[in-house]
C-alpha cells in the first residue's frame, strides 16, 4: 500500500509508535497507509481525503458516537477494536436504523507495539466487513508514554432510519413487556478474567457482536408496537433499565429467575460478589414493546443467530418512585439500583 | 465474615505445606486455590474458599441431612395448612 | 452451583416460609441479631423480610469488618498510601469508604497514590516479591474468617525473606463484639434494643467453630445457631431460633453442619495465634473502644507490621455529627431514623460505612430495599 516515498517499511513486527507517527509528517502517512488503510480499504479512505462525502436516500439519518477505553486492549471474544465497531454499529441500530458508515479517531501511546496496533485496525477491518459497515474517514494522534493506556478509539457512526420509526426512551408505557435478547455478564467476566489479580480460568467468552441484523428482525416483527430499544453496556442491564425509568417516568417489575445468564458467568460472578444485572455486556439488547405484540418479538429474536436466548423478563408499570424492582427467585421483592461508582470485587 | 463459595477439587500441586495449591472448580470457573489450612483435603472433595483460601470440607453427608431437614419442615406445615 | 442453588430454592423457601409462620407464637414477637454482615445482605438480597411473618424482626448486627472500621484507621491508611516508596494492597470493599475530609482510597488512587486491589494475601506477596523496590503493605481488615490468610502471607513472606512486605492489620474478633452489645446499655438495661437470639456467623464459625458462642448463650441466656449463607439456611436457622425461643431454650446449635464442626479449623487458628496476640483494646466504629477485640502482631514479627515499621500513629477521627452509623451498627436505629438516609448519604455519596459497604445495613436497605419504606407509610 505504500507509496515510493518511504525509504523504509514499517517495521510491524518489532517496531513500536513514537511522536513521529503523530506529528503530521511522513512517518504518519506511512503508519496510516500501511496499517490502518491496509485493513480498512474502501472506496474512501483510498481518496485520502480529510473526510469523506456520500449520497443517503429515504429516511432520517442517525449519529451516534463512542469512545473505547477498555483495558485489557485483547480478551476473550475481541478485542478494542471489533468492540469499537460493534458498539457504535449497536449504538446506531438501536434507533432502528441500518448502520451505514464510521468514522475511527485513535489516540496512541508512544511506545505502544506496531503489532498490537497491526492487530487491532485488523480486527476492525473484520468486523466492519462482516458487518456490512465501512469506516470512511478518521484519524491519529499519538501523545507521550504514560497520557494514554496503549490506545484509545473512539468511533462515531452514521445510520438511516425509515420515515415513521421513533423509538425513543421516554415511550415506555405501564403495561408494557421488557424482552432481553440473551444472557447478560458474559463481556464484563470475559474481561476480569484477563485482569491481573483476578485471573482465573474460565471458557467465557465476550459476546461482543454487531446487532442491526436482530434490530431489523425486531423491527419487522413489531413496528408500531415497539416503544425503544437499548444495547446494556457499562453497569449491565440494571443500569439500562434505571435510564429508562426515569426517561419515561415510569417503574418496571422483573422476574429474577427469567433473566438469562450461563451457568460459568453466574459461578464467576458469585466469585467475585459481583450481581449479573450490573456486569457490561456487548451483544445484547432489550426491547420494550406493547404487550400484544410481546411474542411476536421474541420468536423473531429467537429466529436469530444472535437472539436464541431471548426472553421476556417482565414489565413496565406505573411507579412515580421509577423503580426498577425485581421478584427474587424466593418470591421476595427487591430493588435493582442504579450501580454505585464502579463495581469492585467483594470480599464481604 | 462473607462471601466464601464452594467448589470441587480437581488437582492439587505443591510440596510446601503453606503453598499447597488446588485448581477448584466453582460451577464452571476454575481458580487455583491456597489449601494450606486443610491438610486433609483431597481431589474430588468440595470445599469452602474465602479470598483465595480454603477454609472448610464440605460433608456430602450432612449436606445432604440439612437438605432433608428444609423439604421435612416444609412438607409439614404444607400438610398442616 | 452445587451446593449453592440447593440452598437457593423457590419452593423450598415457600413451603419453610409457611412453617415459620404455624411456628411463631402469634402473641410475641420475636427480635433476632443477624451478626455478620453476609447474612444482612443475603436477607435484602432475597427480599425475605417479605417471606417472614410481621411478628418476626431482624436486627442487623455489626459483622461487617469495613462497617466497624474506625476513621481513624481509614487516614492512616490513607498517609501510608500517600507515600511514594509505599504501595498500598486492599481488598476492593475499602475502596470508597469516606475518611476524613471526603478522602477514599478511590480518590488517593485517582490522584497518583499507588493502591492495588488484591482478591488474596498471596496477590500482595507476589508484589512484594516482582517489585523488590517497592515498599508493599496489605491493608488487612475482617473477623476470623481473614486473619488465618494474613498470617500464612506473613509467614510466607517471611519464609521468602522478603523485606519489603508489611502489613497494617485491622483484623478484629467476633465474640467480643457479641459480648459488647449484649452488655450495653441499650440492650441489658435500658431494654432499647430487645434481642431474643443470635443468628451466628457462618464463615467466621468455620474457623473458630461453635463452642466459642456457648459462653454468650449460657450468661446471657440467648439462643444462638450459626447459619449458613444461603437464604434457606437463613431461614432454617430462623426457625431453629423460633423453636428455642417458643420453648425456652438458650442453646448454641449447627445450621450449618456441612461446613462447621464444633472445634472449626484447628489448623487456621493455630497459624492466627502463632503470628498475632490480642490488643489490649480496640476502638471500633459505633461500638466505641472494645477490651480485647483486636489483633496485632507478635513481636517477633515486627518486621512485617506496618505500623511499628512505618511509625503509624493513631489518631481518632470522629464521625459525621449527623451520621447514625454507630446507632445502627448497634442494632439501636434504623437506617430509615438518620437523618441523612437518602439525601446527603446515598451509596454514590455515602457519608458513613453503613452505607458503602454491601454488607452495610444502610446500602442493604437503600440498594434492595426501600421501596417497603414507601409501602409502609402509605395508608
Amino acid at each position: 500500500m505504500s507509496p515510493k516515498i518511504f525509504r523504509r517499511r514499517l517495521d510491524i513486527r518489532n517496531g513500536r509508535i513514537d511522536l513521529s507517527h503523530g506529528s503530521g509528517g511522513r512517518a504518519m502517512t506511512q503508519l496510516i497507509a500501511d496499517i490502518f488503510h491496509d485493513a480498512l480499504d474502501n472506496e474512501w479512505l483510498r481518496k485520502g481525503n480529510d473526510q469523506a462525502a456520500f449520497e443517503v436516500s429515504g429516511g432520517r439519518m442517525v449519529l451516534s458516537t463512542d469512545g473505547y477505553v477498555i483495558s485489557p486492549l485483547f480478551f476473550p471474544g475481541g478485542d478494542i477494536g471489533s468492540l469499537a465497531v460493534h458498539g457504535t454499529i449497536n449504538d446506531v441500530a438501536m434507533a432502528g436504523a441500518r448502520p451505514l458508515y464510521l468514522s475511527a479517531s485513535f489516540i496512541i501511546e508512544e511506545g505502544f507495539a506496531l503489532a498490537h496496533l497491526k492487530r487491532i485496525a485488523d480486527s476492525m477491518g473484520a468486523a466492519a466487513r462482516a458487518a456490512g459497515v465501512l469506516v470512511i474517514a478518521g484519524d491519529t494522534k499519538v501523545v507521550e508514554r504514560g497520557k494514554a493506556d496503549g490506545v484509545f478509539i473512539s468511533t462515531t457512526g452514521i445510520g438511516i432510519v425509515p420515515l415513521g420509526l421513533e423509538l425513543s426512551a421516554e415511550k415506555a408505557r405501564p403495561g408494557d413487556r421488557v424482552i432481553l435478547s440473551g444472557t447478560i455478564g458474559d463481556h464484563g467476566v470475559a474481561v476480569m478474567s484477563k485482569r491481573q489479580n483476578l485471573t482465573f480460568e474460565t471458557a467465557i467468552v465476550s459476546d461482543s457482536a454487531p446487532l442491526h441484523g436482530l434490530v431489523a428482525a425486531v423491527v419487522d416483527a413489531c413496528g408500531p408496537a415497539l416503544r425503544v430499544m437499548r444495547d446494556p453496556t457499562r453497569g449491565g442491564l440494571a443500569a439500562t433499565l434505571n435510564e429508562l425509568a426515569q426517561q419515561s417516568r415510569v417503574g418496571f417489575r422483573i422476574d429474577e429467575e427469567a433473566l438469562p445468564v450461563k451457568p460459568e458467568v453466574a459461578a464467576a460472578c458469585e466469585l467475585l460478589g459481583l450481581d449479573p444485572l450490573y456486569v457490561a455486556n456487548e451483544g445484547k439488547l432489550v426491547a420494550v414493546v406493547a404487550a400484544d405484540a410481546a411474542n411476536a418479538v421474541l420468536a423473531a429474536m429467537r429466529a436469530d443467530p444472535l437472539g436464541s436466548e431471548a426472553a421476556i423478563i417482565g414489565e413496565v408499570v406505573a411507579d412515580d418512585q421509577r423503580l426498577v424492582q425485581a421478584t427474587t427467585a424466593f418470591g421476595g421483592g427487591r430493588i435493582v439500583d442504579w450501580l454505585s461508582g464502579e463495581q469492585l470485587p467483594r470480599i464481604c | 465474615m462473607c462471601l466464601a463459595i464452594p467448589g470441587r477439587v480437581l488437582s492439587i500441586s505443591g510440596d510446601e505445606p503453606t503453598m499447597r495449591l488446588g485448581r477448584v472448580d466453582f460451577g464452571g470457573v476454575v481458580k487455583e486455590v491456597n489449601l494450606a489450612f486443610l491438610p486433609e483435603a483431597d481431589i474430588g472433595d468440595f470445599v469452602v474458599v474465602h479470598v483465595g483460601y480454603a477454609l472448610a470440607k464440605i460433608d456430602p453427608e450432612e449436606a445432604r441431612r440439612t437438605l432433608a431437614l428444609l423439604a421435612e419442615a416444609g412438607a409439614a406445615a404444607e400438610a398442616a395448612s | 452451583m452445587k451446593y449453592v442453588d440447593e440452598y437457593r430454592d423457590g419452593r423450598l423457601a415457600r413451603s419453610l416460609a409457611a412453617a415459620i409462620a404455624r411456628a411463631v407464637d402469634p402473641s410475641a414477637d420475636y427480635h433476632f441479631m443477624e451478626f455478620c454482615g453476609g447474612h444482612t445482605h443475603a436477607i435484602s438480597r432475597y427480599g425475605l423480610e417479605d417471606v417472614l411473618p410481621t411478628n418476626v424482626r431482624m436486627i442487623h448486627g455489626p459483622g461487617c469488618p469495613v462497617c466497624v472500621l474506625p476513621v481513624g484507621r481509614l487516614d492512616a491508611a490513607l498517609r501510608l498510601a500517600g507515600r511514594p516508596e509505599v504501595t498500598l494492597c486492599t481488598y476492593g470493599d475499602l475502596m470508597r469508604v469516606p475518611a476524613s475530609h471526603g478522602m477514599t482510597l478511590l480518590r488517593a488512587k485517582a490522584a497518583g497514590a499507588d493502591i492495588r486491589i488484591v482478591y488474596s494475601t498471596l496477590d500482595a506477596v507476589r508484589i512484594a516479591e516482582a517489585e523488590p523496590d517497592r515498599e508493599v503493605v496489605f491493608f488487612a481488615i475482617g473477623f476470623e474468617t481473614t486473619a488465618p490468610p494474613t498470617a500464612l502471607a506473613i509467614r510466607l513472606a517471611a519464609a521468602k525473606r522478603l523485606t519489603n512486605f508489611a502489613v497494617f492489620c485491622n483484623h478484629v474478633l467476633t465474640p467480643p463484639a457479641i459480648q459488647n452489645i449484649l452488655e450495653s446499655p441499650d440492650v441489658r438495661a435500658l431494654g432499647r434494643v430487645r434481642v431474643d437470639g443470635f443468628i451466628g456467623p457462618a464463615h467466621v464459625s468455620t474457623v473458630i467453630g461453635t463452642e466459642p458462642y456457648a459462653f454468650f448463650a449460657e450468661e446471657f441466656e440467648k439462643p444462638v445457631v450459626v447459619a449458613g449463607f444461603e437464604p434457606l439456611d437463613v431461614m432454617q436457622a430462623i426457625l431453629m431460633l423460633i423453636a428455642q425461643v417458643n420453648e425456652g431454650r438458650h442453646e448454641v446449635e449447627n445450621q450449618y453442619v456441612r461446613a462447621v464442626r464444633r472445634d472449626g479449623n484447628s489448623k487456621a487458628k493455630a497459624d492466627v495465634a502463632e503470628i498475632f496476640e490480642l490488643r489490649k483494646s480496640f476502638e471500633w466504629r459505633g461500638l466505641g473502644v472494645v477490651p480485647y477485640s483486636g489483633l496485632r502482631l507478635k513481636e517477633a514479627y515486627a518486621a512485617y507490621d506496618a505500623e511499628r515499621r512505618f511509625g503509624i500513629a493513631y489518631v481518632p477521627a470522629a464521625d459525621n455529627p449527623a451520621c447514625e452509623c454507630g446507632a445502627i451498627l448497634r442494632g439501636v436505629k434504623k437506617p430509615t431514623e438518620c437523618k441523612l438516609f437518602g439525601t446527603a448519604c446515598t451509596p454514590d455519596t455515602p457519608m458513613g460505612s453503613c452505607m458503602v459497604s454491601a454488607e452495610g445495613a444502610c446500602a442493604a436497605h437503600w440498594t434492595y430495599g426501600r421501596f417497603r419504606d414507601r409501602q409502609r407509610r402509605a395508608p
